[in-house]
C-alpha cells in the first residue's frame, strides 16, 4: 500500500511476524520504523492517515534493542590501548565486527597506560552514531590508572597513579581531555578522590568504581559523590565479607540516594564469575546488572599469544591469561555468548537477559530516552534474535547492518 | 427483528463476524463502492473482531474498500489514552487489518467546537451514502451507544452525559475508579442508527438480559433507546443463551426454531 504522511516524506517500516521487548515484556506486535527512530502507529494511523511503506517479515525473530558494550578493550587484533597512528582504523574494525554479536553501540575501553597514550588516542575517536560501518562509539571508557595497587589484574604497575596535587589536576594531566569520555573507573580509596568524582559527574562522566580495596562506606562516599557503577563485580576489589561487604555491598545498601541506582558490571563468560555468585548478584540487585564483554584484542582471534595495553596475553580454549601466569587477563567472549550464558546461569526470563544487555547500559549512561528501549521515538537499533538468543540480524537507525547466513 | 440465538458468547461472537463478512462479499465493494459499516466498542463485540481479524488473515475478507463509522467516544480523553475509543478500535480491530486510515471514522472527543464535530460526522455519513449495516451493542440500561435511558428516539449526532449505570460499568476499564471515567462523550443518535440500511445488536451476557427483555418484548420507550429498533426494518438480535434469562420461553422457542439459514444469499456462502 501506499504511504501517505503529512509530517514526512522519510519511508516507513514496519517489522511484522515478530516478539518486540517492550515493557520489559515479548509481545507479539509490530515495529514500525521511520527517519531512523522508533514510531507510534496509532499516531500514525490517526493523526497522519499513514501507513508502512515497506513490510518486513521477521520470520518469528525476537525484536529487542540493540546491545550496548561499556567495556571492551578491543578485539580482532585491535587493541584500543596500544598507541598508533590510525586509532580510528581499529575501533572502526571492531565497531563493525561486533555487529555480529548485535552490539549496536558501545565504549571503547583503555587500561591503564602513560599520559602518552590518552594524549595520543583520545582525540582521534569522537562520539558517533553507528551506521552500516559499525556500531555507534558512546565514549571512551578509561579503565584505569587512579586504581589500585594490590587490584590491580592485568593494568602495568609502573602506570599507576594517584591524584596527588588534589584531584582534578591529575585528572586532566594524565588523560588531555574529557571530551569524548563517557566513563572513568577508578578507586574511591585513593585520597581526594571524592572531588573527582563529583567533577567527572558534574562534567556527564560516569563513575565506576573498581580495581579496589575501598570497603563499603569508601564506597558508598564514592555514591554520595556520583559514583554510579561498579567494573566487573566481584573481580578486583575485595571479596564480600559479612562484617564489610565492601564495593560488593553497594547491591544492597541502604546509602544510596533517593532515585539513583548502582549499576554493576557482570563479565558473565562463565569464566570470571562462577555462576553461583552471578546469581546472588542478580537477586540482590537485578535491576542494576548490566552485561559487559570486557572483551580483548584476543576476542574473534584464534588460540595464541597477543598484546593488551603493554603486557602480553595468552589464550587458552576460553581462557585468556597475563603470559606466563595464572591472572585472568580480560574475557573472549562476545555480546550475545553473554547473554545466552547469563540467562542459563541465572535462570532469569528472555526479557531480563535482553535488558541487562542494553536497558540497563542505557540508563546507566543516561541515555535510556533514546537507546536501550523500543520505546516511540527512541533510536532503532535493533537486534533480532532467534529463541535461542542467537543473533540473526542487526539494524542501526532502521538500516541494516548485519544479516546472518541462513 | 431476527433473533439469532447462540449457545454461547463464542458462537455469538463467530455468528456476528461471518455475518459481517458475508454482508460485505456480498456487496462486492470496491473503489468506487464502498460499504460502509457502523461499529462499537467494549467488551461484548471484541470476539467479534477478533473473528473478522482471522478472516482477514485467512484472506477471505478485505477492508479496503470499507469505510467504518464508530458509534461515540468519550470528550476530554486523550486520543492516545488506552481507554478512548480510537485506542480501542486499532488496538482491537484497525491494526489488524487492511483499512485505510482515511476511512475509519471515530468522533473526534477533543474537537475544539463539539457540536460541530458531531454535524460533520452525520455528514461524513450522508457523503459516504449512509450506512449499509451499523453493529451495536446494548447496555445494562437498555441504551444503544451512549443515548441513554431519556434520549429522544429520533436524536442524531450530539454531546450526552453519561448515565451513572453506564459510568459505573465502564469502571472496570478506568482501575474501578469512578472519578476517573470521563461524564459526557460524543454519540450518534437514536436516530443515526435508524437511518442505517441494516441493524445488528450484539448482546451476550445473563447482565444484559433484563435489557434484551426491555428492548424487545417491551414497548417502544425511550427509556430504553434500543427499544427504538422495533420500528426498524432490518434488525438483527445476535445474542447467547445467557441473554435470552429474561424472555418468554415463546418468544425463545420462536426464533430458535427459525433456521439460521435465513441469511444465506442463494447459497454462495454458508454460515
Amino acid at each position: 500500500m501506499p504511504s501517505n504522511k503529512s509530517v514526512s516524506d522519510a519511508p516507513i517500516i514496519q517489522f511484522t511476524n515478530c516478539r518486540i521487548l517492550r515493557e520489559h515484556k515479548l509481545q507479539r506486535e509490530d515495529l514500525w520504523v521511520r527517519d531512523g527512530k522508533i514510531l507510534d502507529p496509532e499516531k500514525l494511523f490517526f493523526d497522519e492517515q499513514g501507513y508502512a511503506d515497506r513490510r518486513l517479515d521477521c520470520g518469528g525473530a525476537i525484536v529487542a534493542p540493540g546491545f550496548i558494550d561499556v567495556q571492551i578493550n578491543g578485539g580482532y587484533g585491535v587493541d584500543f590501548s596500544q598507541p598508533c597512528e590510525d586509532v580510528s582504523a581499529g575501533v572502526s574494525l571492531v565497531a563493525k565486527k561486533i555487529l555480529e554479536h548485535g552490539v549496536t553501540s558501545f565504549c571503547p575501553t583503555l587500561v591503564t597506560s602513560p599520559p602518552a597514550v590518552y594524549h595520543q588516542v583520545l582525540p582521534q575517536i569522537s562520539v558517533h552514531s553507528g551506521g552500516p560501518e559499525g556500531a555507534g562509539v558512546l565514549g571512551f571508557h578509561l579503565e584505569g590508572p587512579f586504581i589500585s595497587s594490590d587490584k590491580r589484574g592485568a593494568h602495568p604497575e609502573r602506570f599507576l597513579r594517584t591524584f596527588r596535587s588534589g584531584g582534578t589536576d591529575d585528572l586532566m594531566e594524565t588523560y588531555g581531555s574529557l571530551d569524548n569520555v563517557a566513563m572513568v573507573t577508578l578507586a574511591p580509596e585513593l585520597p581526594h578522590s571524592q572531588s573527582v568524582v563529583s567533577t567527572l559527574r558534574q562534567k556527564g562522566v560516569t563513575v565506576s568504581l573498581g580495581h579496589s580495596v575501598a570497603n563499603l562506606s569508601q564506597a558508598e562516599d564514592a555514591v554520595r559523590h556520583g559514583a554510579s557503577f561498579i567494573t566487573h563485580l566481584f573481580n578486583a576489589m575485595l571479596p564480600f565479607h559479612h562484617r564489610d561487604p565492601g564495593i560488593v555491598g553497594l547491591l544492597t545498601s541502604d546509602q544510596i540516594p533517593a532515585g539513583r541506582t548502582v549499576f554493576y558490571g557482570m563479565i558473565a563468560d562463565g569464566i570470571h564469575t562462577n555462576p553461583a555468585a552471578l546469581r546472588i548478584a542478580h537477586r540482590a540487585h537485578p535491576s542494576g546488572l548490566v552485561l559487559v564483554t570486557d572483551a580483548i584484542t584476543a576476542m574473534g582471534l584464534p588460540p595464541g599469544r597477543h598484546t593488551l595495553g603493554q603486557q602480553e596475553v595468552q589464550i587458552q580454549g576460553p581462557h585468556a591469561y597475563v603470559a606466563g601466569t595464572k591472572t585472568l587477563s580480560g574475557s573472549i567472549a562476545t555480546m550475545d555468548m553473554c547473554v545466552r550464558h547469563f540467562k542459563q546461569a541465572a535462570g532469569c526470563s528472555v526479557e531480563d537477559a535482553l535488558e541487562a544487555a542494553a536497558l540497563h547500559p542505557a540508563r546507566l549512561l543516561g541515555l535510556s530516552h533514546r537507546k536501550g528501549s523500543l520505546h516511540y521515538g527512541a533510536d532503532a537499533d535493533l537486534v533480532l534474535l532467534d529463541d535461542g538468543l542467537r543473533v540473526r540480524a542487526t539494524y542501526i537507525s532502521g538500516e541494516e547492518v548485519w544479516r546472518a547466513e541462513l | 427483528m431476527k433473533l439469532i440465538i447462540l449457545n454461547d458468547y463464542d458462537q455469538a461472537s463467530e455468528w456476528a463476524a461471518k455475518y459481517i463478512r458475508n454482508k460485505i462479499l456480498h456487496f462486492q465493494p470496491g473503489p468506487n463502492k464502498f460499504f460502509t459499516l457502523g461499529l462499537p466498542t467494549g467488551s461484548t463485540p471484541l470476539g467479534c473482531y477478533k473473528k473478522m481479524i482471522e478472516y482477514y488473515k485467512n484472506g477471505e475478507i478485505s477492508f479496503e474498500f470499507v469505510k467504518t463509522f464508530n458509534m461515540d467516544e468519550y470528550v476530554g480523553l486523550p486520543r492516545n489514552h488506552p481507554e478512548s475509543y480510537h485506542s480501542f478500535m486499532w488496538n482491537n480491530f484497525f491494526k489488524h487489518i487492511d483499512i485505510r486510515a482515511e476511512n475509519a471514522h471515530i468522533l473526534d472527543g477533543n474537537a475544539a467546537d463539539l457540536q460541530a464535530e458531531c454535524s460533520s460526522f452525520e455528514e461524513k455519513i450522508k457523503e459516504a451514502g449512509g450506512i449499509e449495516l451499523f453493529v451495536g451493542g446494548i447496555g445494562p440500561d437498555g441504551h444503544i451507544a451512549f443515548n441513554e435511558p431519556g434520549s429522544s428516539l429520533v436524536s442524531r449526532t450530539r454531546v450526552k452525559t453519561l448515565a451513572k449505570d453506564t459510568i459505573m460499568a465502564n469502571a472496570r476499564f478506568f482501575d474501578g475508579d469512578l472519578s476517573k471515567v470521563p461524564t459526557m462523550a460524543l454519540t450518534v443518535g437514536v436516530g443515526t442508527v435508524m437511518d442505517a440500511k441494516e441493524v445488528m445488536i450484539l448482546i451476550t451476557g445473563a447482565h444484559k438480559a433484563f435489557a434484551l427483555y426491555k428492548a424487545i418484548e417491551e414497548g417502544v420507550n425511550h427509556m430504553w433507546t434500543v427499544s427504538a429498533f422495533q420500528q426498524h426494518p432490518q434488525t438483527v438480535f445476535v445474542c447467547d443463551e445467557d441473554a435470552t434469562l429474561e424472555l418468554r420461553v415463546k418468544t425463545v422457542k420462536y426464533f430458535k426454531g427459525t433456521p439460521k439459514s435465513w441469511l444465506l444469499w442463494g447459497g454462495e456462502r454458508e454460515l
